[in-house]
């Protein structure tokens, strides 16, 4: 019943993943799971509030409770001498960064604002203790409407910031773009509402802290996609105990998206409470609480314009757009609205003029920063709502005028209008794959019959663009990341020819150890099995910066690949020198080292590994042992692309809207482990379908959460979803050495413009041309009427 | 998450129950808790005393005698699903207990807590309504019945009182010439229904229409009986015409609406749905 | 106030002094160690505590421990005998999980879909995994799985 035996599992074989027979018995650890000796339960009092002043809080009752340990509020951490803070991790030019502290000092700023903690003997004591609290509120008007609570008047989240802004940006060029208005034959224009998404992750966030006060340290085991950031930021900003004190441990992880990135005030709390109270705290959030303290995602107003000449090519675009940032700066939370979506309105479009202007705006809301494709989604979604829109207004089918506006196959490396150079493409390869796939010109048929009929049908395309893998550093850096995107790894090969190799990314479901072992497989001729990936833990790993953005393979992957160059290098230097040969002399292949010509003389890498451990017999200059370290920071991001197509029937007496097929033409890229990248693909589709027709995040005038359990905000079901149709074309990425891109967010950038393009199609016999997501049955009820 | 302490009792008969009930203000009958502990769990709820039904068998059966169907409070809907008894004299009841919740949900629930706790998104208020049943009662004084039309009074409000207990269903068989279907438009996240249509229709030799019944849930704050479209189809040929032409009218008093769907389109569903739930029912007639 | 309960747990017989408010998911991971439970929501809705009681599948986190007095129970760790359950395997096979999270649960729903009906259609086998929730999979291996696992026990 153990693992299996996978030979050959290289590059490219569709290997079933080592991490599942853990998972599928349930041995798997997560953080929850975890249980130390001595160890007790944290929760968290979270204001009822929007906005409130908070005049007095009585802990008295909760205290005497049998089996607390303590009770404090933000009086007590301000007391403890730590620095208390949950920063920001992305500046912009004039962004306002109002102070965050781990408990709400006097005001809360969205319901879910944490305002005391509680350490228990157990958990039903922990949360009955909540109860015992009594905290004396003055109730103060919210807002949640990112566009509203930027007008004079609208109630401030922080005094500090005027009309709720909290960054005011703009890329590409506004004279040139207005020009082009000026100048067109037709225009396209809409006004959207990205709505507000709540990750749902299905692990709620949790965290164990256990710190020791005779060392000083703390080792910290937390629902984490980046230990390394987060152990920064713990010494940093919440906690001040020196970094080489901390270490941050993610065990099993389950699932993300996004949410599980940044650095909130909670796991801060339960090391706090650790220093307290001496012994092991775990703090595990429960899911209403998850609701309201999970960064949210999107969140957009945005009024969008297409300008297109007479022959139907776009010849500008200008988007203005009204982003919630949420109560306080989340740790990426400036960039998304910004360098993650601005960046991306050239589309998969030869367009040579945009402008695009953005306000970051407070809100009395949950904070919001990246989830699953972060600005990407947004950003595809009023690009590709335009281009259909477009074709409406100039009355050429939507495919071709897409085929107009591709950038061309032989103009890459292509530099769009606001600031990326996109590495490779075939955008039209990907899309004839896809109408072929789907039968585009059967559908019109199908459809106009069943028009006849009083049955609605709809096709939607969308053809998108990814950049993913951000990078270089120091490019990322001079738009405002306060961190790296360059990745670790190490590439360890024991004296038996085993392979350890540790990575500084943070895998949460992608199957990094299975992909990792195959990259290594096949750069060293190792037998898969003979490879352990190890990755997650701040203690025995280099810094690195963790899994998000879809960086992992084209990042981290290939920091594994150079590792392992460096190893192969070093151990033809050996080679050659058991083998009396020269260096140049020396070939690899299949994990044997020969002079070239004669590879019956031959030295495999163990035999040249326990040479290197031995070092009886070393080449001058040549240190022991067999491994290799890598700091790989790519030349650029890498650019994903591919076609959606959604077909949906839509139901003229109830509205009700149902998938028929789904179909998804991916590049991304050379791909390490197809069956893995299916498996991707299929998951962000159904993100991406559920922001379409199903989720969303409602706020009420006053910013009370309407939505604020899984019976009100829908995650999709099993059977909301049709099967999936994936396919892939295969564009490698020409600068880095595996040639892989991104995959992890590419279903869920690409499929709610596809959803929303085939709803509005469905419904153009009723001279529909927008509507707002998620597509409710009653929205496109009314919409028919 | 963590429900607040109570104490436990398990009676073993349903007197005991009712003693238990009448001597605890605060004390809830728990039967599959498939209500009561989520609400309990969010501290919405917090009884002393749950007094626990489950195991009590006088109200575990399910019988078929003299023309009526007799199901115990503490049925699961799994079993009414499942009975050829109850899929053969009331197959609206089967249908609808087939589509509560999920798989999961439906081992723990029972029709006792579904037509007690009497949430209006619940699927079997209607069916019960539409069917006819009677409802049987026991409390400090003894017994009594309630027809299912009395029982639902307000939101989340029967006319049981605190200190009783309902015990049995009791449903007349179906007849010959008979059909009926339960239909329902669910809400994406709970599943409950956005509205649930239950119809029966009997057909008399000739095929036209001798009796009918249309109920909903989902809409207003109880269960409610559309009785102007039963009554317009009694006498027709129960066509597709017909049954459009009857739902057209329809309009259910104080419909209700929420942020996920306003009063006036849950109207509109309620003629959508019950129109495919007569068709379906004629059909089946 | 302790009640003593018996039960059953994955074949071993198990008695314990529980407080009558103790959730049934409670009881299996903190109070006898059975992590491979799991909970992912409050409101009885995402699955992931699913396990079989006397064979059926129910939602740990909506039974009270008391309630399960007596009783048989299989979690996730139990379902193995020797060998993978063939559900289990088609979920590895199929790769019908991503992060894992959900995937106890699922199986447990699983299994109790396919005592009931064997050989389900595609449709049949979504609704019957209504009462689970996965946010990485999209379902779609999950499907496969299932369909793959009725294959083998059918055959
Ligand atoms: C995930 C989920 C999905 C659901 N989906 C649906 C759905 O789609 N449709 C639907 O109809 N329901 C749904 N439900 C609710 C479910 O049907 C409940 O089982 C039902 O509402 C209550 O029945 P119960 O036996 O579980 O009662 P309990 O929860 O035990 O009790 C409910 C209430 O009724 C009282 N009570 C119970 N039995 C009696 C009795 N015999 N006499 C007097 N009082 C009694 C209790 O004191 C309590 O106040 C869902 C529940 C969950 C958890
Ligand atoms: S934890 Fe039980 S249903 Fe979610
Ligand atoms: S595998 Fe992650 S939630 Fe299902």
């Amino acid at each position: 019943m153990a693992g299996e035996s996978n030979g050959a599992a290289g590059f490219g074989s569709s290997i079933r993943r080592r991490e599942d027979p853990e998972l599928i018995t349930g041995r798997a650890k997560y953080t929850d799971d975890l249980k130390l000796a001595g160890m007790v339960y944290c929760t968290i009092l979270r204001s009822d509030y929007a906005h409130a002043g908070i005049n007095s809080i009585d802990t008295s009752e909760a205290e005497a409770l049998d089996g607390v340990l303590g009770v404090y509020t933000a009086k007590d951490i301000e007391a403890s001498g730590v620095p208390g803070g949950v920063p920001v991790g992305w500046l912009l030019p004039g962004l306002k960064t109002p102070e965050h502290f781990m408990l709400a000092k006097d005001t809360t700023r969205y319901v879910g604002d944490g305002v005391a903690i509680v350490v228990a003997e157990d958990q039903y004591t922990a949360h009955d203790a909540l109860e015992l609290i009594y905290v004396d509120y003055d109730p103060r008007d919210g807002i949640a409407d990112p566009k509203k609570a930027t007008a004079d008047g609208a109630p401030l989240v922080h005094d500090d910031a005027p009309n709720n802004i909290a960054f005011d940006w703009e890329i590409g060029d506004k004279e040139s773009t207005d020009a082009a208005f000026a100048n067109a034959a037709h225009v396209a224009s809409l006004d959207i509402v990205n709505n507000r998404l709540i990750p749902n992750a299905m692990e709620p966030r949790a965290a164990l802290a256990d710190y020791n006060d005779i060392t000083g340290e703390l080792v910290l085991y937390m629902t984490t996609q980046n230990p390394h950031i987060h152990r920064l930021l713990m010494s940093l900003a919440s906690l001040g105990l020196p970094e080489h004190k901390i270490r941050v441990i993610a065990p099993e992880v389950g699932g993300g998206f996004g949410s599980k990135i940044h650095h909130y005030a909670d796991e801060a709390i339960a090391a706090w409470a650790s220093m307290q109270v001496g012994r092991p705290v775990k703090w595990t959030a429960t899911r209403t609480e998850t609701y309201i303290t999970d960064a949210h995602g999107r969140d957009h107003v945005t009024h969008g314009e297409m300008a297109i000449d007479a022959d139907g090519r776009f010849i500008g675009l200008r988007v203005d757009t009204y982003a919630a940032m949420g109560a306080y700066l989340s740790t990426f939370a400036p960039a998304v609205p910004t360098y993650l979506y601005g960046t991306l309105m050239s589309g998969e479009y030869d367009l040579p003029a945009i402008y695009c202007h953005v306000y970051g705006v407070f809100t009395h809301t949950v904070p919001v920063d990246a989830y699953r494709g972060a600005g990407r989604p947004e950003a595809t979604f009023i690009v590709e709502r335009l281009v259909d829109e477009a074709a409406r207004v100039t009355g050429i089918d939507p495919v071709e005028i897409r085929r107009r506006n591709f950038v061309a196959p032989d103009n890459f490396p292509y530099q769009t209008q606001v600031a990326l150079a996109y590495d490779s493409g075939n955008y039209e390869g990907a899309l004839d794959k896809a109408l072929e796939a789907i039968g585009y010109d059967d559908f019109r048929t199908e459809q106009a019959a069943a028009r006849e009929q009083g049955k609605y049908l709809g096709l939607g395309l969308s053809t998108y663009i990814e950049a993913c893998g951000l990078a270089p550093s120091a490019v990322v850096g001079s738009l405002g990341a306060q961190a790296g995107q360059w990745e670790s790894a190490v590439v360890r090969v024991h004296a038996t020819g085993k392979v350890t190799v540790y990575s500084g990314c943070s895998g949460h479901g992608q199957g990094h150890e299975t992909t990792f072992a195959q990259i290594v497989a096949s750069a060293l001729g190792v037998p898969y099995d003979d490879i352990d990936v190890v990755e997650g833990d701040t203690g025995s790993m280099p810094h690195g910066w963790g899994t998000y953005g879809s960086r992992s393979a084209a990042t981290g992957g290939s920091a594994i690949a150079s590792a392992a160059e460096k190893v192969v290098d070093k151990a033809r230097t050996i080679a050659a020198h058991l083998l009396e040969a020269a260096e140049e002399d020396i070939e690899f292949e299949d994990g044997n080292f020969f002079v070239k010509g004669s590879p019956d003389q031959s030295q495999s890498l163990p035999d040249v590994a326990l040479q290197a451990y031995l070092a009886h017999n070393l080449p001058k200059g040549i240190e022991p042992a067999l491994e290799a370290t890598s700091f790989y920071d790519p030349a650029n991001f890498v650019y994903p692309f591919g076609t959606h197509i959604a077909i949906v029937e839509v139901c003229s007496q109830t509205g009700n809207v149902t998938l028929q097929r789904y179909l998804a033409v991916d590049d991304v890229g050379n791909v390490i482990n197809p069956m893995i990248v299916d498996g991707q693909v299929h998951g962000g589709i159904a993100q991406g379908i559920g922001q379409s027709l199903y989720e969303t995040a409602v706020y009420d005038d006053g910013a009370n959460l309407l939505s604020g359990t899984m019976l009100d905000y829908a995650v999709p079901k099993a059977h909301f979803m049709p099967s999936f149709e994936t396919d892939r074309t295969v564009t490698p990425c020409p600068h880095n050495p595996l040639g892989v891109k991104g995959v992890g967010e590419a279903g869920s950038i690409a499929s709610p413009a596809a959803v929303v393009n085939a709803v509005v199609d469905a419904l153009s016999p009723f001279g529909v041309t927008h509507i707002d997501m998620p597509v409710t049955s009653e929205k496109v009820w009314n919409a028919m009427k | 998450m963590f429900p607040s302490k109570f104490d436990y009792h398990r009676p073993s008969s349903v007197q005991e129950a009712v003693q238990i009930l009448s001597d605890n203000p605060d004390a809830k009958v728990l039967a599959g808790g498939h209500s009561l502990i989520p609400v309990m769990k969010l501290r919405l709820a917090t009884p002393s005393a749950l007094i626990d039904i489950g195991r009590i068998d006088a109200l575990k059966g399910i019988s078929r005698a003299n023309g009526s169907l007799r199901i115990g409070a503490c049925v699961t809907y799994n079993e009414i699903a499942n009975s050829g008894v109850v899929q053969d004299a009331a197959p609206l009841l089967a249908e609808a207990a087939g589509q509560i919740g999920d798989r999961q949900v439906r081992y723990r629930g029972t029709i006792g807590g579904n037509l007690s706790h009497a949430d209006p998104a619940s699927d079997l208020p209607a069916a019960a309504l539409a069917l006819g049943a009677t409802l049987h009662v026991s409390g400090p004084n003894g017994s009594r019945s309630v027809s299912a039309s009395e029982f639902f009074v307000d939101l989340m409000m029967t006319s049981l009182q605190a200190d009783e207990i309902l015990t049995e269903v009791e449903i007349s068989a179906a007849s010959a010439g008979t059909g009926s279907a339960y239909v329902k438009f669910e809400h994406p996240a709970s599943g409950y229904a956005l509205c649930g249509a239950a119809a029966v229709v009997t057909r008399g030799a000739g095929g036209s229409c001798t009796g009918a019944s249309l109920c909903f849930n989902g809409v207003s704050a109880t269960a409610v009986s559309a009785n102007g479209v039963a009554a317009s189809l009694v006498g027709s040929d129960l066509s597709d015409g017909a049954v459009e032409s009857a739902v057209s009218n329809l309009s259910i008093p104080d419909a209700a609406g929420d942020m996920f769907a306003s009063a006036g389109y849950r109207q509109e569903l309620a003629k959508a749905i019950g129109a495919q739930a007569l068709r379906t029912a004629r059909d089946r007639a | 106030m302790g009640i003593s309960i018996e039960l059953e747990v994955n074949g071993a017989s198990v008695s314990e002094e529980v407080e009558p408010r103790l959730l049934l998911a409670h009881l299996l991971r903190e109070e006898l160690g059975l992590t491979g439970t799991k909970i992912g929501c409050d409101t009885s809705q995402c699955g992931s505590c699913t396990i079989l009681l006397d064979g059926q599948a129910v939602k740990s986190c909506t039974v009270l421990a008391v309630q399960a007095d007596g009783s048989e129970i299989t979690t996730i760790e139990g379902l193995a005998n020797g060998e993978y359950h063939p559900m289990q395997q088609a979920f590895w096979d199929n790769h019908g999980l991503q992060c894992g999270f959900c995937t106890p649960g699922m199986i447990i729903s699983c299994v109790d879909l396919l005592s009931t009906n064997p050989q389900p259609s595609e449709d049949e086998i979504r609704h019957g995994l209504e009462g689970n929730l996965c946010r990485c999979t999209g379902y779609h291996n999950i499907v496969r799985a299932v369909q793959t696992a009725a294959e083998t026990m059918n055959g």
